[in-house]
Order: structure tokens, then sequence, then C-alpha cells
């Protein structure tokens, strides 16, 4: 009875946590919103660790919806652990602009919850199910500053994209379930081990990457993403460029390795066409930007690209890549978005990249800081983002695809000069506004991410065991 | 005529086409974006229904998910109508108008 539990105990104590959070924060007039954030976050960083302390058997619940194994344990811990940073950037920032409502921490579980579906999904079900409970979360999450126009535009746009891409996702799920006759991940690799890929299940498969493409905002699927986040508010940024990525890669991570695993001849052009249109249109697209917000955007697109190019290996190393590639990206972009959250000035938030200018003079410490995460950003070798990508890039070259290797490394080079632009402007420009004192929690997660890029204070103890870590999750993926 | 499996794939084709189409092609109205959306959805459940239906007997074929997986797509699409026009009430509220030619205070 309790091993049958166990394999979905995360999910169960998210949607309770959730539940409940929902009914104490509409049980009495008074305002909880401080209370029900603060459980939230703790609710999170308990979700987070579960897998891993609760040392669960792997296995099925839901009549094989639900597979649960040390690849979805590594995924759920780094969602958790990033919903709750995020989740404690929102506290200051909704305070500021008095949108403090408790739904917001609400929202954000049940967003958590959806993930957490799609990370364990062992069927298009389930998957279907986790995507929509994210998306229509995150729908909400991107309006939720109701009264400004910039916010609900960018809820109209993430609504009616994302709407589009689950019905891809459907189309393709149905062309699988028609030519394969089942929804169970298993069943149809060998449903395809004993077909071969027929004209239907190559259609089908292109469906499900497509409607997927638009939620890691992949080129050419990308274009709500500059819009999404320069208009939701901040901290909602901050949240949608973290988790709900990785989600969603890990559900196209899991679709190509279990039901296609033996078809990667069909899929790996695919992939590889993702990647190199995003690596191309996030260099080339942000060196115009002047709002910040904008310009993580598309440096989020190229990121992608790059995410996808160890997946275009389809080998274990490969899944490894990605999986380091995408949690050491978080980590950085966590960093930046709780800096981003202290341009403020007296009379607001700012968020143009001039806006920085002068900051080595006015706020020293917060100008270092962003140099710090915008070189680990470019890739420089001392600092973790060098490791992210050689990581990702490594397992690519091994399995012969080195043109594509080289494509992401010119990527990268282009990619540079925007990064630069803003160490130069915060470093050579004039001073010409001072922001206020940025807000306890901000600085202390910028820190932590700050102190996480540079590699050397946390080798070799931390970054053995969270490459372990990777490296059995990915295995898992494909002994299963 | 005997109305096979094929009739009402390609059936499900054009409902989903008109409806990926009416989200580009349309500069007139949201509304009418959520009623393409609503289409490809049913596009898709036709899809579904079709193939349980007809699905041959074989060694893990599973006739009967198809017909659930319909029925839960109905319910997540009430769900996602719900929210969607929620948003779109917000954005009038804001811009006073729902054409889609306006919705362009972002662009780059």
């Amino acid at each position: 009875m309790f091993q049958t539990l166990s394999t979905f105990l995360p999910e169960l104590f998210l949607a309770l946590s959730a539940s409940l959070l929902l009914g104490f924060g509409l049980s009495k007039t008074n305002d909880r919103s401080v209370i029900v954030r603060y459980i939230s976050v703790g609710v999170l960083v308990v979700f987070a660790f579960m897998g891993y302390v609760l040392d669960r058997p792997d296995g099925v619940s839901f009549s094989g919806l639900l597979f649960n194994n040390d690849f979805s344990d590594f995924l759920k811990a780094i969602i958790g652990l990033s919903a709750a940073a995020a989740l404690m950037l929102s506290k200051n920032y909704f305070q500021k602009e008095s949108l403090d409502r408790y739904e917001f921490s609400v929202l954000t579980l049940y967003a958590v919850l959806g993930m957490s579906i799609m990370v364990s999904a062992n069927n298009l079900l389930a998957m279907y199910i986790g995507i929509e409970m994210q998306s229509l979360a995150l729908y909400i999450l991107a309006a939720f500053n109701r009264d400004s126009l910039r916010a609900s535009e960018a809820g109209l746009k993430y609504f009616v994209l994302g709407a589009l891409s689950s019905g891809l996702l459907l189309y393709g799920a149905s062309l699988i379930y028609g030519f394969t006759g089942s929804l169970d991940f298993e069943t149809i690799r060998a449903s395809i081990a004993l077909t071969g890929p027929t004209t239907g299940i190559i259609a089908g498969m292109v469906f499900l990457l497509c409607g997927l493409a638009f939620k890691i905002s992949a080129a050419p699927f990308h274009m709500w993403t500059p819009d999404v986040y320069e208009g939701s508010p901040t901290p909602v940024t901050g949240f949608f460029a973290a988790a709900p990525k990785l989600a969603a890669m890990a559900i196209i991570t899991r679709l190509l390795i279990v039901p296609f695993g033996d078809i990667i001849g069909q899929w790996q052009q695919v992939i590889v066409v993702l990647a190199v249109l995003s690596m191309v249109v996030g260099a080339l697209g942000a060196i115009m930007q002047t709002n910040i917000k904008r310009l993580m955007a598309y440096s989020s697109i190229a990121n992608m690209g790059y995410a996808l190019v160890p997946l275009a290996a389809g080998t274990v190393a490969g899944v490894q890549g990605m999986l380091v590639f995408m949690t050491i990206y978080i980590i950085t972009v966590i960093g930046v978005f709780a800096i981003i959250l202290q341009m403020r000035l007296r009379n607001g938030m700012v968020e143009q990249v001039s806006d920085l200018s002068g900051l080595s003079k006015s706020n020293p410490g917060m100008a270092f800081g962003l140099t710090m995460l915008m070189v680990s950003l470019i890739g420089i070798p001392p600092w973790l983002g060098f490791f992210g990508k050689l990581f990702a890039f490594v397992p690519a070259v091994e399995a012969g695809l080195l043109w594509l290797v080289v494509v992401a490394l010119v990527a990268s080079v282009i990619s540079a000069f925007y990064y630069l632009r803003i160490i130069k402007t915060m470093w050579f420009d004039e001073p010409n506004r001072e922001f206020i004192r940025a807000p306890r929690t901000t600085r202390v997660i910028a820190i932590a991410s700050i102190l996480l890029v540079i590699p050397v204070l946390i080798l070799p103890g931390l970054s053995g065991a969270a490459l372990g870590l990777a490296d059995s999750a990915a295995q898992a993926l494909f002994a299963q | 005529m005997l109305i096979g499996l094929h009739h009402y794939l390609i059936v499900a084709a054009i409902l989903f086409t008109i409806g990926v189409f009416g989200i580009f092609v349309n500069r007139k109205n949201v509304i009418i974006i959520l009623m393409c959306v609503e289409l490809i959805l049913l596009a898709v459940n036709i899809n579904f229904v079709a193939f349980s239906t007809h699905m041959a007997p074989a060694a893990g074929a599973d006739p009967i998910a198809g017909q659930i997986f319909a029925l839960f797509i109905l319910t997540v699409a009430a769900a996602e109508a719900a929210v969607g026009l929620a948003i779109l009430v917000v954005y009038f509220r804001n811009r006073g108008n729902i054409a889609v030619e306006n919705i362009d205070l972002m662009k780059g």
C-alpha cells in the first residue's frame, strides 16, 4: 500500500498543500498573502527533496500513467528549488506594486504540480494533462498584474500561442495513437519496433515536437517569448525563464528516448533544425534589444538551442549534458532576474539596459554581481557557464555532430556581444541615476546564485555530487 | 458508399487546418481566435474517436484509451476557454477593444 502511494507522493503532497492553502487564503477576509507565500516556499523545498530523501522505489502509478525514477526525481528537485527561489523573489516586488495576493503562491504551486506530472509522465494522456495544468496556471500568472495593459497583453499572447501549441501537440498525439494503437510510452516503442517508422508515426512525432518546441520557445516557435517576457511582472518572468523550460525540455527528452528511442534517425534532424534556428535567432535577435527583459528572452531562446545540441546526440552522455547545462542555466538566470528586480528607482521599476549605466560607481556590488553572471552566460572558462557548455557540446562532438557544435560556438561568440555590452554599460558609461537600496531577499538570492557560478568556491564537493545525480538521472531514462 | 476511417481523418485534417489558418489569418477579433482553438481541439477529438472505433485488434492495442482521451480534451478545453475568456475580459477592461491589429503594444 505505502509502496504504491510513495511512487506519487510528491505530487500528492503538492496537490493537497495547494488545495489547503487555497482554502486557507479564502477563509478570512484579512490578508494572508505573506504567510501563504512562506508556507508555499516551504512546501516547494520539501517537494524538491522528497524524491531523494524518501529513497522511493522506482515504479509506475495510476496504471502506468506516471513512471517515477531517478530522472524525474532529479528534475523535480531542480524545478521545486527554482520555483521556491522565484516565489521568494516575488515577495518584495508584489508588495511594492500593491499586488500581493495569496493566489499567486497557490497558482505557482499548481504550475509546479503540472510540471511534476510532466516530468514523470509515461503516457501521452498524462503528458497532456501535466502540460495543460502547468500552462493554465502560467497564463494567469503572466496576466497577474491585471490593471496593466502590458501584462494583460502578455497574458493574451501567451494564451493564444499556448493554446495553439497544445492543439499541435494533441494532433500529434492522436496520430501516434492511431498508428501505434496505444498511449503508453513503452507500448508505443514496442509497436514502432514491430512496424518501423511509418509516415503516420513520423508525422505524429513532428507535430508533438512542434507543440513542445513552443513550450521551450525554440525557434521558429519563439515569437511569443519576447513579448511575454517583457509584459509579465518581473518575478513571473524569472519563473518562466527557469522551471517551465526545464519541465518541457524533460518531456521532450523522455519522448525522444523512450517511445521514439529506436528511430533516432527520424527525429535527429528535427532537433538539429530547432537547435540551429534557436541559436541563430537568439544570438541575432538580442543585438538590437534595449529592454533587459526582452534581451533575456532572446538569450533564453539561444540557450534552449544550446540545450538541444546534446539532445540531438541521443546518448546517455547527451542527456546528462542537457541536464547539467539546463541546471547551470537556471542557476544563472535566477541570479540575473534577482538583479533585474533590484533596478528600482524611487518612483518604480526600470528595465532598460541604459538604466544600468555607471552602475559600477553608484552600486559596485550589484555591478560586480551582474558582471559575474554575464561572464558565466558568455561561457568564459573559470565560471560555471563554461562547464555547462562543455558538458553540452562534448557529447554532440562524440556523436559526430561536429558542424552543429561549430554553429553553437559561433552563436556563443555572437551572443557574447550583447552580454559584453551590458558589462560595458555598467563599467564605462557615465552614471545617470541611482537605484534605491534593494530588499534583503533579492540580494540574498542574487548572492547565492553568484557564489554558485564561481565554481572555485564550491568545487569539488558540490559539483561532483551534482554530476553524479545528473548521470544517474540520464542512466535511469535509458534503462526504462 | 461506406464511410471508413480515412473519411473521418480527412474531415479532422480539414478542420485542423481551418483552425490553424484562422488563428494566423484572422485580423479582426480575438473571439474568433478562441473559436479557432476550439475547432482544433474538436478536430483532434474526431481523430481520437475515429481511431478508437476503427482500431484493428493487435497486441498492445487499446481502443478505449482514445475515447478516454477525447473526454479529457473536452474537460480541459472547457477550463482553457474559461481562463482564456477571463484574460480577454481583463485585456478589454484595460484596452477598450479586442481587435487583433491593436494588440501591438510590444514589438521587436
